[in-house]
């Protein structure tokens, strides 16, 4: 099972005078799910790129299957199966006439390799004679996965499959991701969304080109070594300012309609604070310790 | 093959699905062909004739003196029989040949009254024209300037015969180009765009992610326009003979292969624009400035290319337009065969090897 699929060492990415990427590495098992994670510039695309021999590193070392992506890029092509950013299928092709074109330049069938796609086809057969153009954001997803796995890849790379999918899609397709995975398939995927970390085995958390963490979910939970409060008032704007000024107060984040706070100190008072909070005409103040998420993680590492 | 044959299909669906490159495909030629079936007038200089004279005396001499002395006209043959008239309008570089009748200045003296037959090529109908009525306006001026001048009452009657074209045909004269026009246009234009929205869509991204090798992509973008080009030329084949009727005094087949020829010329230069293009838009802007525009104007299209200026002319020597005009013109009107357009026929293979082999060359298996 520790086979290595993907190797990446000290890559570094170049676009003009712009150092895209500044020496990443890190390796992928085979039967792995690996998730690159970091905000939209951080240089995910520009990896996975490369990875697929769609862009010569500018330095480093790449192997896909012990193929390098510079020298033996054919033959890493025939074994990836690649989903780009931007849903590139063909609009004007109905669903059906997509998934056979991507079948036949493959040199495989539909039927040959149907079990594979069946859990995802299956979601989108009913349309199989819709344009691919028509169909909703979810389904376009499906369908380029499906086209994806149609010639049975041993490595699938999604360059990120979720973002503009509304949240129940977002999360029917990492259901299928990790059945996809329990079939043998190593799946090395970005996404800027915080949240999706936690569904991966390993995560590389990436920020300006950099990696700033690689491990599992729980372990970069863990590491975080921090106590984290959850607070909120009915101005949060005003919450931000004025617990910034505080000065046992270490880090304020926004997140979702609280704020996610740690402190200087051992502990937090959470009845001093209060006080502290009502004297500065804060109403409906709610204090709460947390457990930290992958993104107070993400926040941590990149104040670091 | 199948997988070759599975992207065929598929570009077969882009093309009929889409109803703009449906009219730009079928639309754009009908309406062209006819729209050009009109004839623009222009002007002559360093026409090249030949003289075939008769008599060789001196009144002859001064005649073909006066003509070529005129600035339109270039004395490049003189010609010593009947036969040689014909064989040098095959050529294609004399326009018009003089002849003089036997015992010119003989038959001037003694009946006042002597002959000269003008023949000009008239495949070419504007300039046919235009070249007749300059050289019958020296001739009157030298009538009224020398010969009444000195109180001799001489009458010299030009006889004008127009070779290949007697009704002067403007169309004639655009059908070739026209023909020219649209299969660069529809060939190059259109397959530099569709392997651009390949780019600009992404899925070029997957298609070179996929063993799908440079050479099966390119040519399964090309053959199906190729096959709708092909069906263009002989739409427009068919126009020009049942609407203008138009002759085509050529062997068909010759002519349908060396359209083919020509529009494998123009698909590869298409290849050869979309490898530097990452757009659509970029793809439409240099086919239309790159081939449209210097086609039309620089190919013999419309403006003879011996009138223009020496660097224009230069110019028009890489245009394959200008080949495939002439090449068109000999086989529809003079029924020539491959013996009078070998060297045409050989320029364009010629810049198809070369499109060919700098698109491969050029053809990117990565995104930079």
């Amino acid at each position: 099972m520790n086979e290595i699929a993907v190797e990446v060492q000290n890559l570094k990415k170049s676009y003009e005078k712009e150092e895209a990427v500044k020496g990443v590495s890190f390796s992928v098992s085979k039967g792995e799910l690996f998730g690159l994670i970091g905000p939209d510039g951080a240089g995910k695309t520009s990896i996975l790129r490369i990875i697929t021999t769609l862009l010569f590193p500018t330095e480093g070392k790449i192997t896909v299957l012990d193929s390098d992506v510079v020298k033996d890029y054919k033959k890493i092509r025939t074994n990836i199966g690649y989903m780009p950013q931007r849903f590139s299928l063909y609009q004007d092709l109905s669903v059906e006439e997509n998934l056979t074109f991507f079948a036949r330049i493959f040199g495989t069938t539909i039927e040959e390799n149907y079990d594979l796609i069946k859990d995802i086809y299956s979601h989108i057969e009913p349309f199989k004679d819709r344009l691919a153009g028509k169909l909703s954001g979810g389904m376009k997803q499906k369908l380029a996965l499906s086209c994806a796995l149609i010639h049975s890849p041993d490595i699938l790379i999604l360059d990120e499959p979720t973002t503009g999918v509304d949240a129940v899609s977002r999360k029917e397709f990492w259901e299928m991701l990790i059945r996809l995975k329990e079939k043998g398939i190593t799946i090395l995927v970005s996404t800027p969304y915080m949240d999706e970390a936690n569904l991966c085995d390993r995560v590389a958390l990436i920020q300006n080109g950099d990696i700033m963490s690689i491990d599992t979910p729980e372990k970069i939970i863990g590491d975080f070594g921090q106590k984290l409060w959850a607070v909120k008032s009915n101005n949060i704007y005003q919450l931000i300012n004025d617990l910034r000024r505080l000065d046992f107060i270490d880090t304020v984040f926004p997140f979702g309609e609280f704020l996610h706070v740690t402190s200087n100190t051992e502990d937090l008072n959470i009845t001093e604070l209060k006080s502290i909070l009502n004297e500065k005409n804060h109403l409906g103040i709610k204090i709460q310790q947390v457990e930290a998420n992958i993104e107070d993680c993400f926040m941590q590492l990149m104040t670091k | 093959m199948s997988r070759f044959l599975g992207f065929v299909k598929k570009e077969f669906h882009h093309i009929f699905r889409d109803p703009r490159t449906m009219l730009i495909l079928f639309g754009m030629p009908i309406a062209q062909i006819l729209i050009f079936g009109y004839v623009v007038s222009n002007e002559i200089t360093d026409v090249k004739i030949g003289v075939y004279d008769k008599s060789k005396d001196h009144v002859t001499h001064e005649i073909t003196n006066k003509i070529t002395s005129s600035g339109f006209f270039i004395l490049s043959e003189n010609l010593n029989s009947d036969q040689e008239i014909e064989d040098v309008f095959k050529k294609g570089i004399i326009r018009e040949v003089i002849v003089f009748e036997s015992n010119f200045a003989e038959k001037l003296e003694r009946d006042g009254s002597a002959g000269i037959q003008i023949i000009a090529d008239a495949s070419d109908a504007n300039t046919a024209n235009i070249v007749t009525n300059y050289t019958q306006s020296i001739i009157n001026n030298y009538v009224k300037n020398e010969l009444l001048a000195q109180g001799l009452p001489y009458e010299i009657v030009p006889e004008v015969r127009m070779l290949y074209n007697d009704e002067l045909k403007g169309v004639y004269m655009f059908v070739p180009g026209t023909m020219a026009l649209i299969l660069m246009l529809v060939s190059a234009m259109m397959t530099s765009i569709s392997i651009a929205r390949e780019k600009e869509m992404g899925t070029m991204e997957v298609l070179l992610v996929s063993p799908l090798k440079p050479l099966p992509i390119v040519i399964g973008k090309v053959i199906p326009y190729m096959v709708l080009s092909f069906i263009n030329a002989v739409v427009i084949i068919a126009l020009s003979y049942f609407v203008f009727e138009m002759p085509i005094q050529g062997n068909l087949v010759f002519l349908l292969l060396e359209t083919l020829l020509f529009i494998f010329m123009a698909l590869s230069l298409g290849i050869l624009i979309s490898t530097a293009s990452n757009s659509q838009l970029v793809a439409m802007f240099i086919s239309m400035f790159a081939l449209m525009l210097p086609t039309m104007l620089l190919s013999g299209f419309i403006f003879p290319i011996e009138n223009m200026p020496k660097i224009l002319q230069w110019f028009s020597t890489i245009m394959p337009a200008r080949y495939f005009i002439v090449i068109v013109k000999n086989i529809m009107i003079k029924g020539s065969g491959i013996g009078i357009v070998w060297k045409e026929t050989l320029i364009i293979a010629g810049m198809t090897v070369f499109f060919l082999v700098m698109s491969i060359k050029k053809f990117k298996v990565r995104l930079e």
